[in-house]
């Protein structure tokens, strides 16, 4: 089959690459209809989460039609000819992680939970084409995805909603959701989200729905901030004003109440000489990340508020405004998406038209050409939001 | 040498007990063992798999036991590599999963069985017993040791890094299995 792979440091390329197969009995094949670049797969082409491979098949953001599964995966739960949406983290649903609905953290998915153990204190989760770290599972940026433990995770979808509608079920919007979910939102506060990307974008939508009474959107590209103020957010450029100010100003002197980082360990910052600093300590490997927007997010936030972070991480930072986080009475909440969670009432919310997933979608292109898309989505040309790839 | 590690499964303490008394079940999450078998009440017979080396086998039997409680063997005298084990099956404090606390103990001896063995345990001997426990737990919590493509060979995946690519098998890898 095609599969999108990981070439090393900015480099994808398509290639041949032999079929899935089942490797353990509660898996399944599934042939994808569509799948999509993230902002996470950017972090890996960059060559800032270790433990990736040549070869590696990208992608964890698909769907499409079940056409193997293995004995173990009883018929009530999953057959040949469904078609489904596939989350990203892998779940076993029987350990005391997912019994409490921590999918991302599942005890049991990760074979290199070992090497996962030694870098986060703790394993974590399988992935599909995240870096051995995260188990080395084949991505779904490919014709196939072997899909263990598919009678937990993949979620069957038997209305006739497009792809482009339920597609992102599998990873950004449950991921937007959860953002602003572990915000605890309340009718009187402003939340602001650091990030116009795809997932900064659902974590707006999100707070919309969850009652907030304005969502601020920080970010510096014009064509972004335009998206997020078509749907009603407030557009805060932070190339063009100083944000603390400009944040102080939309909320009365207060601060908002919740902020959201759905930028995670690239961020640029306005101010040249503060982004060098972190970019050579992260370019000679003594700080992994840049974190700007949590710093700027904690320094913002009003005292009492809540600072939820979906950004990706993967190691260590540096000037942590603990000061800040601690004398204010912050909380920092934060988790790769607990996808499995979520998709079932979100899929209930796409259904009744209270959230349009397609609105992020600006190009659709065949799987052969993923590089022109990994290019375009990260170097932001084209007014470039979001990739969906059609193997 | 000692080792000792510890996991939580969520399953009784009864059964992870039973399933660890059936000596056979042994080999299915640990790396070193290729075939245990009962031999008595209280006796079985323990066949090293190629991480120890070739041909190291040895008899065992019970010093102590608590059903659903603990178990604790030791080799028998003209053991190879002379061992001992002890496992507890505790009541986790949420009240469904087991603590399983393990320590085992080995008399590395001198020669080429001693050598394989201190290899086989490397600079953090203990990584390969939390290793074991992490496949006790997915084979009690899931059915099966999770395979991915970059360690698709369940408990025969030693090999760390780096691992084959992300990137299914193909058919002649898959036939040829894992690397000894
Ligand atoms: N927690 C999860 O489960 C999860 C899931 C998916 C994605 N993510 C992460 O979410 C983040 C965003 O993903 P995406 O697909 O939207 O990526 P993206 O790269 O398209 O978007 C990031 C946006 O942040 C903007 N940005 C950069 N620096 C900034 C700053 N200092 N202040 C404000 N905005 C800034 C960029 O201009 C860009 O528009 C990534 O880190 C990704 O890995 C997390
Ligand atoms: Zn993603
Ligand atoms: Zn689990």
């Amino acid at each position: 089959m095609r599969a999108n792979t990981w070439a090393g440091r900015n480099k994808v390329e398509v290639r041949d690459v032999p079929d899935p197969k089942i490797l353990n009995k509660r898996d399944a094949i599934v042939r994808i209809t569509s799948t999509a670049i993230c902002g996470s797969d950017l972090h890996l082409v960059d060559g800032y989460v270790p433990t990736m491979q040549n070869g590696d098949v990208m992608g964890h953001e698909f769907m499409g039609e079940v056409v193997e599964v293995g004995s173990g995966v009883p018929g009530d739960k999953l057959r040949v000819g469904d078609r489904v949406v596939v989350p990203f983290p892998i779940a076993c649903g029987a350990c005391a992680a997912c019994a409490a609905e921590l999918y991302s953290c599942c005890e049991n998915s990760n074979p290199n939970a070992g090497i996962a153990e030694k870098m986060f204190g703790h394993p974590v989760a399988g992935i599909f084409g995240y870096s051995h770290l995260t188990g080395g599972f084949a991505g779904g940026q490919a014709q196939y995805a072997r899909v263990p433990f598919a009678d937990v995770g993949p979620l069957k979808i038997e209305s006739d909603l497009t792809d482009e509608q339920v597609l992102f079920l599998s990873d950004i919007l449950p991921t937007g959701y959860m953002g602003a979910e572990m915000c605890d939102i309340q009718p009187s506060d402003v939340v602001a989200v650091w990030g116009a990307g795809p997932v900064g974008q659902f974590a707006m939508d999100s707070a919309r729905v969850l009652g907030a009474a304005k969502v601020i959107a920080i970010d510096k590209e014009p064509y972004r901030l335009q998206m997020a103020e078509r749907a009603g957010h407030t557009p805060v450029n932070f190339e063009e004003v100083d944000v603390r100010s400009r944040l102080l100003e939309l909320t009365g002197g207060r601060g908002p109440d919740k902020c959201i980082d759905a930028v995670g360990m690239e961020a640029s910052h306005g101010a040249a000489h503060i982004h060098a600093y972190d970019r050579i300590k992260q370019a000679v490997r003594s700080e992994t990340e840049r974190p700007h927007a949590l710093r700027q997010a904690i320094m913002s936030c009003r005292s009492g508020g809540v600072v939820s972070v979906i950004g990706v991480y993967g190691g260590f930072l540096d000037k942590f405004p603990a000061g800040a986080w601690m004398n204010r009475s912050l909380t920092l909440r934060t988790g790769q998406c607990h996808v499995q969670r979520y998709m079932r009432p979100l899929l209930q919310r796409i259904e009744s038209g209270e959230i349009d997933p397609t609105r992020i979608i600006t190009h659709t292109l065949p799987l052969d050409e993923a590089e022109r898309g990994f290019e375009i989505f990260k170097n932001k040309q084209d007014n470039c939001e979001k990739v969906v790839l059609k193997p | 040498m000692e080792l000792t590690a510890a996991t939580t499964i969520r399953k009784p303490p009864s059964e992870v007990y039973r399933f660890w008394r059936s000596w056979e079940n042994l080999p299915t999450f640990m790396a070193h063992l290729e075939e245990v078998r009962t031999t008595g009440d209280r006796t079985s017979h323990w066949v090293a798999g190629a991480p120890f080396g070739k041909d190291v086998e040895w008899d065992a039997e019970i010093v102590d036991e608590a059903p659903g409680e603990k178990i604790a063997w030791r080799s028998t005298s003209d053991a190879d590599v002379p061992n001992a084990g002890t496992v507890r099956f505790v009541p986790a404090p949420d009240g469904v999963s087991t603590e399983v606390q393990v320590v085992l103990t080995y008399d590395i001896p001198g020669g080429a069985v001693g050598k394989a063995v201190a290899k086989y345990f490397g600079e953090e001997p203990h990584q390969q017993l939390d290793d074991d426990l992490r496949r006790l737990k997915q084979v009690l919590e899931t059915g099966e040791v999770v395979r991915s493509d970059g360690a698709p060979w369940g408990k025969r995946a030693r090999k760390e890094f780096p691992q084959r690519p992300a990137q299914p098998l193909s058919d002649s890898e898959l036939a040829k299995g894992a690397d000894q």
